[in-house]
C-alpha cells in the first residue's frame, strides 16, 4: 500500500487516533522535565555527539578493536552482510547448540532482520519478552509503531481483549494485573528456553562487551538464564570506553522516556567464567552491516550516530497524527524517513522524507545532534537528481529555476503572481482554496501576500536611501 | 572474501585509510582505550544523601544500621513489617552473619526459581542515580537481584561514589579478570509499554530494600 493510503487510514482509524491522542505530548513533557532537572544536559549532549562521531570517523579500528576483545572474553564474534545473512548465522548457531526456544529481549535489528519468521520457519520458536513486543507478537506478529513503546498505538482494552483471547483468561482493564498476566505467562518461557536473544544499545571496544538498557528485566533475564547468549547489533553501535558509556547513558534514558537512569544496564562480556553459578555457556555476537557501512564518509554520516531513543517520533507533529505503523517499515518517525530510504532504497521510500513540516523539533532534542530535517532535505535532492519525482514536480522545478535564472522574467512572473494572491485572498490574510493547487489548502490555508514583491521593497528601499 | 573482511574493507575505501595512516590511527585508538577521557559530570554533593535520595526517587526503600552484625536483624524486621518470609537465599559473602539469632532462614547460593527474596551486597553505590553496580561471580550471582520477587542489597556506606565514572575507576583498580556481567540496578523492574503507566514487577523483583550500613 502507498505511504498516502497508509495515512488516510490511519487518519481515519477513529480507535488509532484516540490511542494517539491520549498519549501525545507526554514523552516530550517528561523529557522536558528530565532535561530541566539536569542542568549539565547541553555539555552531555555535546560530549555524547562528540563521541559517536569520533567513533565513525574511525570505524573500521573501532571495530577491530572490541572484535580483540570479546574474542579475549571467550565470546565469537560473527560478521552479516544483511538482516537475511544475520538470521542464517543465528538459525546455524541455534541448530549447533540444539536450540528448540529462543527469548527475545527487545532488537529493533531482529526487526530489520525479520528473524521471527526466520526462526519459525527453521523450527525454532522465538519468544519476544519485552511486554509491548510480546503483545504484539501474539497479535498475529503485529509490527512495532514506535522503537521503544512498541504498542503505544493501543489502548488496555485492546490488551485486555487479546489477553482474554490468547491466555484464555477472564478480560480485564487493570493494566497492573494485564502485566503481571504476562509476566507469569513469561517466566516459564525465561526458565525453559536454550537461548536468549538480545539487542546492544552500545558495544563497548575498551572490555570487549554489550551494554543493554532495559526498564523491565527481560534483558538480564535473556541474557542470564538460557545456556547460549546472541547479541544481535548494528556495526555502528561500537563506543570506545566505559566513561563515553557513562556520558551516553546521561542522554539516552532521559532522551526516551524522560529518566535519570533505566532501572538496568546489564553490561555482558563473554560466557561464564569457572566457578559462576549462572550466566550463559557461549556467547556470540551478530554485527550487521545491513546498509550501514555505505553510509560511514557519506552525506548521511550523520544518521549513524543514532542511539535510538525516539526522541525525535516523540516531538514529531506528523508521527504524532499517523503514528508509527503508517511509515511501512521498522524505523517510524523522523530517523525512520531518513533510515528507511537510506536501508531500504531511495525508490522504495518516495514519501517519507517528504512527510515532514521540516520544523526542526526532532534535531533540536536529538541527544546526538543529528540534523534529522538536513537528512531529509539532501534525500529530497536526491530523488530528485535520479529522477525519482513524478515529472510534473521536476516540470514546475525546472521551470522555476529556467526563470530564476531571467531576473527580469522572474520579477515580472513574481508580481504576476503576488497580484493573482492577494485577488484570490480577496481582502483577507489567509488564501481558503488556492486555485492551482486545490490539494494544498485542503487541511491549511495559505498566507496571503502582505503587498508589493520582495524584490519591489528592497528597490524602494535602496531608493529611499540613495 | 569473508562477510568481516568485506565490511571493514568497505569502510576503509571509505574513509579512505592508507597504509601508513593505518598504523598512526591504530596507535591512536589503542590510547583512547588506555587513557579513557571522562565527559562532564555533574558536581559532586555529600555522596551518601544524594544516593539516598536519588534510590528513593527510583522507588527503591532505604533504611540503614551502625555494623553488619546487625544486618540480619535489620532484614527480618523489614521482611515481617511487610508481610513478607523471612526464608531467604543470600548472596555468599554474606554467610557469616548471624541469620538464625534474627529468626531468618538463609541459604547461600544462587537463587532459583522459588526462592521469595533474594539478597546481595554491591561492588559500589552510585550517588548520581541512586544505582547499584553489582558484578557477577560465585561470591554473588547475579540471579540473587533478579528472579526473587524481593531483592534486598546491603550497601556499605564506603562503597558510596559519586558517579559512574568513579565507580570504573575502582573497577579496573580492583578486579583482576573482567566479570561476565556488570549490573546496573536502579530500583524495582517496571514498564510502561501499556497506555504508558508505570507498572513495578515487570520481570524481575517487585521491590529492591537497601539497607546502609555505617
Amino acid at each position: 500500500m502507498h505511504f498516502v493510503d497508509r495515512v488516510r487510514q490511519r487518519l481515519d482509524d477513529a480507535e488509532l487516533q484516540h490511542n494517539l491522542k491520549r498519549t501525545r505530548g507526554r514523552n516530550a513533557a517528561s523529557r522536558a522535565a528530565a532535561v530541566a532537572a539536569f542542568p549539565d544536559f547541553d555539555a552531555v549532549r555535546a560530549r555524547a555527539t562528540e563521541i559517536r562521531a569520533r567513533v565513525l570517523r574511525d570505524l573500521d579500528l573501532w571495530l577491530e578493536a572490541f572484535e580483540a576483545k570479546a574474542t579475549e572474553s571467550g565470546a565469537t564474534v560473527l560478521w552479516a552482510r544483511d538482516g537475511e545473512h544475520a538470521c542464517e548465522l543465528i538459525i546455524d548457531i541455534a541448530r549447533r547448540h540444539g536450540v528448540r526456544t529462543v527469548v527475545k529481549s527487545k532488537s529493533m535489528v531482529s526487526e530489520e532482520a525479520g528473524l521471527n519468521a526466520a526462526l519459525e520457519a527453521a523450527d525454532i520458536r522465538p519468544v519476544e519478552t519485552d511486554l509491548g513486543e510480546y503483545i504484539l507478537q501474539i497479535n498475529d506478529n503485529e509490527p512495532p509503531s514506535h522503537i521503544i513503546m512498541p504498542v503505544i498505538h493501543k489502548s488496555k482494552e485492546q490488551v485486555s481483549a487479546l489477553f482474554a483471547r490468547v491466555h484464555g483468561t477472564a478480560p480485564k482493564t487493570d493494566i497492573e494485573a494485564l502485566t503481571h498476566e504476562a509476566r507469569a505467562v513469561l517466566r516459564p518461557q525465561f526458565l525453559g528456553a536454550d537461548m536468549g536473544l538480545s539487542g546492544g544499545n552500545f558495544l563497548i571496544a575498551e572490555t570487549g562487551s554489550v551494554a543493554i538498557v532495559t526498564n523491565e528485566g527481560n534483558g538480564r533475564l535473556c541474557t542470564t538464564l538460557p545456556r547460549v547468549h546472541v547479541a544481535l547489533t548494528g556495526i555502528e553501535k561500537v563506543i570506545p570506553t566505559l566513561e563515553d558509556l557513562s556520558t551516553l547513558l546521561r542522554v539516552l534514558p532521559r532522551s526516551a522516556t524522560g529518566q535519570a537512569i533505566t532501572n538496568y544496564v546489564s553490561l555482558l562480556t563473554g560466557p561464564r567464567h569457572a566457578g559462576d553459578p549462572d550466566g550463559p555457556e557461549h556467547m556470540y555476537f551478530v554485527l550487521v552491516d545491513g546498509g550501514r557501512a555505505d553510509l560511514v564518509g557519506s552525506d548521511f554520516e550523520d544518521m549513524l550516530r543514532c542511539i535510538r531513543c525516539g526522541a525525535c517520533m516523540n516531538h514529531c507533529p506528523v508521527y504524532q497524527t499517523i503514528g508509527g505503523h503508517a511509515y511501512g517499515w521498522v524505523y517510524p518517525g523522523p530517523m525512520g524517513s531518513v533510515l528507511t530510504p537510506l536501508y531500504q532504497g531511495l525508490d522504495k521510500a518516495l514519501d517519507l522524507p517528504q512527510a515532514a513540516t521540516l520544523c526542526n523539533q526532532c534535531s533540536v532534542v536529538c541527544p546526538v545532534s543529528i540534523p534529522l530535517p538536513e537528512l531529509m532535505r539532501r534525500l529530497r535532492e536526491k530523488q530528485m537528481e535520479q529522477g525519482l519525482r513524478p515529472w510534473r514536480e521536476r516540470l514546475a522545478t525546472r521551470l522555476w529555476a529556467w526563470a530564476a535564472a531571467r531576473p527580469a522574467l522572474y520579477a515580472w512572473g513574481a508580481r504576476i503572481a503576488v497580484r493573482y494572491l492577494r485577488w484570490l485572498a480577496d481582502g483577507r490574510d489567509r488564501i481558503q482554496v488556492m486555485g492551482l493547487a486545490p490539494g494544498w489548502t485542503a487541511q491549511r490555508d495559505f498566507p496571503a501576500p502582505a503587498g508589493a514583491t520582495f524584490r519591489d521593497l528592497y528597490a524602494r528601499r535602496r531608493q529611499g536611501r540613495a | 572474501m569473508s562477510t568481516r573482511d568485506d565490511i571493514l574493507g568497505r569502510l576503509r575505501r571509505q574513509l579512505g585509510r592508507t597504509g601508513s595512516g593505518l598504523a598512526e590511527a591504530r596507535r591512536r585508538i589503542r590510547d583512547e582505550i588506555d587513557t579513557p577521557r571522562s565527559g562532564p559530570r555533574p558536581s559532586p554533593g555529600d555522596d551518601p544523601e544524594r544516593f539516598i535520595g536519588r534510590a528513593r526517587a527510583m522507588l527503591s526503600t532505604v533504611d540503614g544500621c551502625a555494623t553488619m552484625d546487625e544486618v540480619p536483624a535489620k532484614v527480618a524486621g523489614w521482611l515481617r513489617a511487610q508481610g513478607l518470609t523471612t526464608r531467604l537465599v543470600i548472596a555468599p559473602a554474606f554467610a557469616g552473619l548471624d541469620w538464625s539469632g534474627a529468626g531468618c532462614e538463609v541459604r547461600a547460593g544462587a537463587a532459583g526459581p522459588h526462592d521469595a527474596v533474594g539478597l546481595t551486597g554491591c561492588f559500589r553505590a552510585i550517588a548520581e542515580t541512586g544505582t547499584l553496580m553489582l558484578r557477577s561471580g560465585a561470591d554473588m550471582p547475579p540471579v540473587n537481584s533478579l528472579l526473587p520477587d524481593t531483592h534486598i542489597a546491603v550497601v556499605p556506606r564506603t562503597c558510596i561514589v559519586p558517579d559512574m565514572e568513579t565507580a570504573w575507576t575502582h573497577a579496573r583498580a580492583e578486579w583482576r579478570h573482567w566479570p561476565r556481567a556488570v549490573n546496573l540496578v536502579s530500583g524495582p523492574s517496571r514498564t510502561a509499554d501499556i497506555e504508558q503507566t508505570i507498572v513495578l514487577g515487570a520481570h524481575g523483583p517487585y521491590r529492591v530494600h537497601l539497607i546502609i550500613v555505617g
